[in-house]
């Protein structure tokens, strides 16, 4: 442990302490230096936090998103290890929101969607006509996950965004192979009013989206939520879902962002393809 | 041990639980009581981490009070707290990485609470370090025990859990218990931390406020003389 007072400017640096601090606190040039060196001090502790912790916390976030992927593919399981479930059984792809093919020549690891979405040269404006989602802009390229056995695809894990009543929903919905059956949803990211429109993260309601169709016999993306409860026995009742109680205005924002997602503005290009090659 | 529990700090740890609680006697720190309190793990986090920061600033800032120039007292003070926020959000962020989503920008918001400010400039600017890191911890626990009444009434009734587990059972999902949705509202907190001050007055009537004004009756044939 090297001593402080080993240090050539110790002697220098304590003068000036003591010059400083003997003055008294109303002078001008004390009041400069305790103002600079609070700040220093200050800077210094949270510089050294967040650079310390960052690592973890951006395992944490990584953690995160991949719980939430094996969530809305149903193979989460409790107390299992999620890194190890999700190199396993699930496959990131990036696509071509426009031409609906995969892209090659960029890392899958480390695109982000959410950042991409943000930056003009990897996103486009959304026309205010248009943008029933309310996002503004989406990224052109779009990070997609598949879930295979062999070769054959056993669902395709979307990533869906839009505005609710108080904030920007982040979710996934995961279909099945034929791009129309929907096996679950989820939203990873949501800051709705907790036990009214905070209910899109309820176990209960996600589960009533299984098995519902996206798409109706001329294509159209059809999939709402409606007021009240669904009438099973009616026609159509497979493109709608029981809306959230007492949250009109979440309900309509995730109707709208399923819609816009699952438009030829997101996914459809896409889904078609998969339908076709497989 | 019997060194740190001296009368004086004593004092400065238990009073704010009742006696002196900022929240019902001071009407301090409600912002941050009305929006974390739908439930218990929110609240409880909320708690620790406004403790910590009331605690560490106040000792910070006694630390070099006789050398704060009283011209820039205010935003030394607030530099301070500041940056302790900041440390303590990022250590939740590594640490209770669910919780710290939820709490979202109400962490951040412990820089604009009363209290923190409040022990600052009523305690820590004219007491020594020990005790000002005392009394950050008493007025914290008095918001604590506050917050986690409210956020008990407020999980239990409306949304039938208590930390998450489930106590009453949800119609929705079968039982017997409606949830009382104004419960899962901010403006429940305000009835229930209304209710509690108005029980903490009831018990100790020292606590009631004065009438600073008494409203005169009018007088026949007075009215809106002056």
């Amino acid at each position: 442990m090297p001593n402080l007072k080993d240090c050539k400017h110790y002697e220098k640096f304590k003068l000036y302490a003591d010059r400083i601090l003997a003055q008294s606190n109303d002078s001008l040039e004390k009041t400069l230096a305790i103002a600079l060196w609070v700040c220093f001090v200050c800077a210094i502790l949270v510089s050294i936090a967040a650079v310390a912790l960052r690592p973890i916390q951006a395992n944490n976030k990584a953690l995160d998103m991949k719980k939430n992927i094996l969530d809305v593919a149903g193979l989460l399981q409790e107390g299992g290890d999620i890194n190890a479930a999700f190199d396993q059984q699930i496959e990131a792809k990036l696509v071509d929101l426009e031409t609906g093919d995969y892209v090659e020549g960029i890392d899958v690891a480390t695109y982000d969607q959410r950042k991409a979405a943000k930056d003009p040269e990897q996103s486009i404006a959304i026309p205010p006509e248009e943008d029933i989602a309310s996002i503004k802009a989406k990224a052109k390229i779009a990070k997609v996950y598949l879930v295979k056995k062999g070769e054959e695809i056993q669902s395709i894990i979307l990533p869906i965004s839009g505005y609710g009543l108080w904030s920007t929903l982040y979710g996934f919905l995961a279909l099945e192979a034929d791009g129309q059956t929907v096996q679950s949803i989820n939203f990873y990211d949501q800051a709705e009013t907790p036990g009214l429109g905070g209910e899109v993260v309820n176990p209960n309601w996600r589960a009533l989206w299984q098995g519902k169709k996206v798409y109706n016999e001329a294509g159209e993306p059809v999939l709402k939520l409606v007021k009240g409860t669904v009438d099973t026995n009616k026609p159509g009742s497979e493109y709608q879902v029981d809306g959230l109680a007492g949250a009109t205005l979440t309900s309509v924002g995730v109707s709208n962002l399923v819609k816009y997602w699952m438009s030829k503005e997101g996914f459809a290009t896409y889904l078609d393809k998969v339908r076709t090659d497989g | 041990m019997s060194a740190i529990l001296t009368s004086e700090t004593k004092k400065v740890l238990i009073k704010p639980l009742i006696n002196e609680n900022p929240i019902t006697l001071q009407v301090l720190g409600i912002c941050s009581a009305l929006a974390v309190t739908s439930q218990m793990s929110t609240s409880l986090i909320m708690a620790i981490a406004l403790t910590s920061v009331t605690a560490c600033s106040s000792a910070s800032i006694s630390l070099i009070r006789n050398h704060i120039p009283s011209s820039i007292r205010i935003i030394v003070q607030m530099t301070i707290i500041a940056s302790l926020v900041i440390v303590v959000d990022q250590i939740l962020k590594a640490v209770a990485y669910d919780i710290s989503k939820q709490l979202s920008v109400f962490v951040g918001l412990i820089i604009t609470n009363c209290i923190v400010m409040g022990r600052a400039e009523a305690y820590a600017m004219k007491n020594p370090p020990l005790e000002s890191f005392m009394d950050g911890i008493g007025n914290g626990l008095g918001y604590s025990l506050i917050l986690v009444i409210v956020a008990f009434f407020r999980e239990l009734f409306g949304s039938g859990k208590l930390l998450g587990i489930e106590i009453f059972e949800l119609t929705k999902d079968g039982g017997w218990y409606d949830p009382n949705g104004l419960m899962l509202l901010p403006p429940s907190a305000f009835f229930i931390i209304g209710m509690i001050i108005w029980v903490f007055r009831q018990v100790k009537p020292e606590q009631r406020e004065h009438v600073e004004f008494e409203i005169m009756p009018i007088a026949h044939g007075e009215g809106g003389h002056h």
